[in-house]
């Protein structure tokens, strides 16, 4: 083969990886391909992508958040608690969201000043916030209400805007920004350093424990903003909202090509990831293969695409 | 009549769009040392990877004991009889010395449970046929890495390696710790063991190699005895030209201290007295351990210090960080390119733009054309020789990365520049650019402080010689009275009997 197409290849492998596994599935299920069903999964994905951009961030700089998931729940509830008592949607975003990124930070911060492993650190914010979230809501649900407040919140995840659904529109916002900031931003390329060489970035002037305390601050933002998506779209906040989307979201991240070490990936190969998973699970859906089923499949298929790739490089 | 253990002939490796390696030559005969010589890109390496199984070669012929062969990989050219030492050694460090030897090939009883009896007293059996005394239960971690490269030819000879390859196996060592390595390396050669060594150090050629063979841009050049070489010919062999004069020190006018370091101390370093005048290169001697990079970090705030007093242009300073550092015109280019000096997995251009970013970037949005026209000027201004800017730093000689690193501290605009160890690792044609280099800084009136653990080229490029000994500064000569033994004398801290 042709060198250059080769690397060409090489370089869209997971775009293709997805056109090729879209159209195996629409030759096995004619159902696949329709217009309500694409929407379908793009809702449906748009939730495990807007983590995995925040994954992203944290996977490019070496690190690992455990704590989303509970980040997700704990944001849900406290949304859920305001918009119940009364607090206007904007309002009750607004905090949620500073909410999210004031939890990541928090993160970012032991992680830097305290000079320890993300994983051990992000283990622990994980179960204090599923903690925090079950104190919270003492293990029950809470309801946004039906008043106009509950109404207007419950827009956020069910309504269209040119008939697109709204999370499938916030999912594309977000992925637009953040590729914007990791190719064209200073922050972007610090990120990048930073997981390259910790020590070099470090001696080249640039302030690592800030770069760090901004990247899990992302990662508990965007974990709000699923959180406030999934609340207004079930009309209430569950207290185990959100539990192992932080894996889903990590799958997510690898499959679209990003190094686990640190410093090589892309933003883009993460939607792909993301999309990757969530057609697998329509898929398995429409063939009506038991959720069991799905969870093995799910596993596998990941082991197979990550052993591929590594294949490839 | 010689025997010749290894010979390659006409091999040819093709990398996509590259030709590493045309039609090289090579032999090894048993009982004596063959010089592997060349600048770095010279494709060394690439020969070293294709006769231990690493790469598959794309032409040629290596005949070892007379008998054609294809190894697959490390493994088949170890059981062959071939070990390499590398640059940067293979040991694990908390294993202990016999541990290391024996790794993955341990002795075993028909159980399969390793007799670690047998294993130690072997261990201990080599080590000791090195001239080496130390415990084998002992972790390698505590070791030396004269020490440590002992253990590494334990580990070859524990193999019935009949060829041995050194890479740049005196480049992290004292001058005794190599006294003891040539001392072995005869001693292998009394047992009739082949050996490869590779070596930027002209001077060890000499002293250790019977015969040399020299590599140019991947190909064959000579062949020939080392009694029939001379230093200047093995240079103008290896960079295809005259270099008249390696040192071309540059006088020029020296004005007012710049830089005033006052009893400076941390953990690290103590009572660090000194200045830099603006216009001058003082270099900074001592042995291993005299805690010069520590020095200079702690200038440059990357660590903090204790106590004391920095004086930049007479204003008191305190960096917190190297980011403050750069700000104020001081900037530090690490020695060590590979641990802290440069992103390998970025591209020269992101490399050379990343400490003066900033400066492109307007509300953190980067302007990437300055940067591609800035980074693209300074690789042209200090001729860097790579594809592209967006080539990965990774894939460039050592010579070119230190280049790149060197480019990424004048982004800033520095005034004051801290090179440690500039020509480390960086082949003799690469050098002589890089004090080009300074010298055009010296002109437009940059100060150098130039940490460097040879002492010609402390001599040759310095205008005062600062000499430190165990974190502190054990003296201060003005070239006019610097000499090799008067800096010696000063860094193993013995400061009375100077004159």
């Amino acid at each position: 083969m042709n060198v250059k197409l080769k690397s060409t290849l090489v370089k869209y492998r997971s775009i293709i990886g997805l056109i090729l596994f879209s159209l195996i599935i629409s030759l096995l299920n004619d159902r696949f391909l329709t217009l309500s069903n694409i929407s379908n999964v793009l809702r449906q994905t748009s939730i495990n992508s807007i983590i995995a951009a925040g994954m992203t961030f944290v996977i490019l700089t070496g690190g690992i958040d455990l704590s989303i998931g509970s980040t997700l729940a704990f944001t849900g509830a406290t949304s859920a608690f305001m918009i119940f008592s009364g607090v206007h949607p904007l309002l009750a975003v607004f905090f949620s969201l500073l909410l999210g990124l004031g939890l990541g930070m928090l993160n970012g911060v032991i992680i830097s000043k305290g000079r320890l492993q993300p994983f051990i650190v992000t283990l622990a914010t994980m179960t204090i916030l599923r903690g925090a979230t079950m104190v919270f809501t003492n293990g029950k649900p809470i309801s946004t209400g039906y008043d106009a407040y509950g109404e207007l919140f419950n827009k956020i995840g069910e309504g269209y805007i040119f008939n697109i659904p709204n999370p499938v529109l916030i999912m594309i916002a977000i992925f637009s920004f953040g590729y914007f900031i990791l190719k064209n931003t200073t922050f972007g390329r610090y990120v990048y350093a930073l997981g390259g060489n910790e020590d070099a970035t470090e001696l080249s002037g640039i302030n690592v424990d800030r770069i760090k305390i901004f990247v899990y601050g992302i990662n508990g933002l965007l974990a709000a903003l699923a959180g406030i998506i999934i609340t207004s779209r079930l009309s209430s906040a569950q207290p185990t909202a959100g539990s192992g989307y932080e894996l889903d979201a990590i799958a997510a991240v690898v499959l679209g090509g990003t190094s686990l070490a640190g410093g090589v990936g892309s933003i883009l190969g993460t939607i792909v990831g993301a999309l990757i998973i969530g057609i697998l699970n329509n898929a398995l859906n429409l063939m009506n293969v038991s959720s069991y089923y799905q969870l093995l499949l799910k596993g596998l298929v990941i082991l197979i695409a990550v052993l591929l790739d590594r294949k490839q490089k | 009549m010689e025997k010749v253990l290894l010979q390659m002939k006409g091999i040819e490796k093709e990398f996509p769009g590259v030709k590493a390696l045309d039609g090289v030559s090579l032999n090894a005969y048993e009982g004596k040392v063959m010089a592997l010589l060349g600048e770095n890109g010279a494709g060394k390496s690439t020969l070293m990877k294709i006769v231990s199984g690493v790469y598959k070669r794309t032409a040629g012929e290596i005949l070892f004991e007379g008998k054609p062969v294809h190894f697959k990989n490390t493994r088949e050219s170890q059981e062959g009889g071939i070990a390499i030492i590398h640059q940067e050694l293979n040991l694990i460090d908390h294993l202990t010395i016999g541990e290391n030897i024996f790794l993955g090939r341990e002795p075993r009883n028909a159980f399969g449970v390793i007799r670690w009896k047998a294993l130690y007293e072997e261990a201990e059996q080599l080590m000791q046929s090195l001239g080496m005394r130390e415990n084998v239960k002992a972790k390698v971690a505590d070791l030396s890495i004269g020490k440590k490269q002992m253990v590494e030819i334990a580990k070859a000879l524990s193999i019935h390696a009949k060829l041995i390859i050194m890479d740049e196996p005196t480049d992290a060592l004292t001058d005794k710790e190599t006294e003891s390595l040539f001392a072995v390396i005869r001693a292998l050669k009394a047992q009739h063991k082949s050996i490869i060594y590779i070596s930027h150090r002209l001077k060890e050629i000499f002293e250790i190699c019977d015969d040399v063979t020299i590599l140019r841009d991947g190909t064959f050049i000579a062949e020939s005895p080392v009694s029939e070489m001379d230093e200047s010919r093995l240079i103008e062999m290896m960079v295809g030209r005259k270099l008249e004069d390696l040192y071309p020190r540059l006088e020029v006018e020296i004005k007012a201290p710049i830089l005033e370091v006052k009893n400076l101390k941390n953990k690290h370093i103590r009572n660090i007295n000194f200045n830099l005048r603006e216009g001058e290169i003082l270099g900074i001697a001592g042995l291993m351990g005299s805690q010069r990079t520590e020095l200079a970090k702690t200038i440059v705030g990357a660590i903090a210090s204790e106590s004391g007093e920095i004086f930049l242009r007479g204003t008191r300073k305190r960096f917190k960080n190297t980011g403050e550092a750069i700000e104020n015109g001081i900037t530090y280019v690490s020695e060590d390119r590979k641990g802290d000096g440069l992103i390998l997995s970025m591209s020269v251009k992101e490399n050379m733009s990343l400490s003066a970013l900033k400066k492109m970037s307007v509300a953190m949005v980067i302007n990437k054309r300055e940067e591609s026209e800035k980074t693209e000027s300074m690789i042209e201004s200090m001729s860097i020789k790579t594809p592209s800017v967006n080539q990965r730093v990774k894939n460039l000689s050592g010579g070119n990365q230190q280049k790149v690193s060197i480019g990424k501290s004048l982004l800033t605009g520095p005034d004051i520049l801290i090179l440690d160890e500039p020509t480390r690792g960086v082949d003799v044609g690469a050098k002589k650019e890089i004090y080009e280099l300074m010298n055009q800084f010296k002109k437009k009136g940059m100060s150098i402080i130039m940490i460097s653990s040879e002492i010609p080229e402390i001599l040759g490029m310095s205008d005062r010689v600062m000499v430190m000994h165990e974190g502190t500064v054990s003296g201060i000569l003005e070239i006019k009275e610097a000499t090799q033994e008067k800096i010696m004398k000063l860094a193993i801290g013995s400061r009375e009997d100077l004159n």
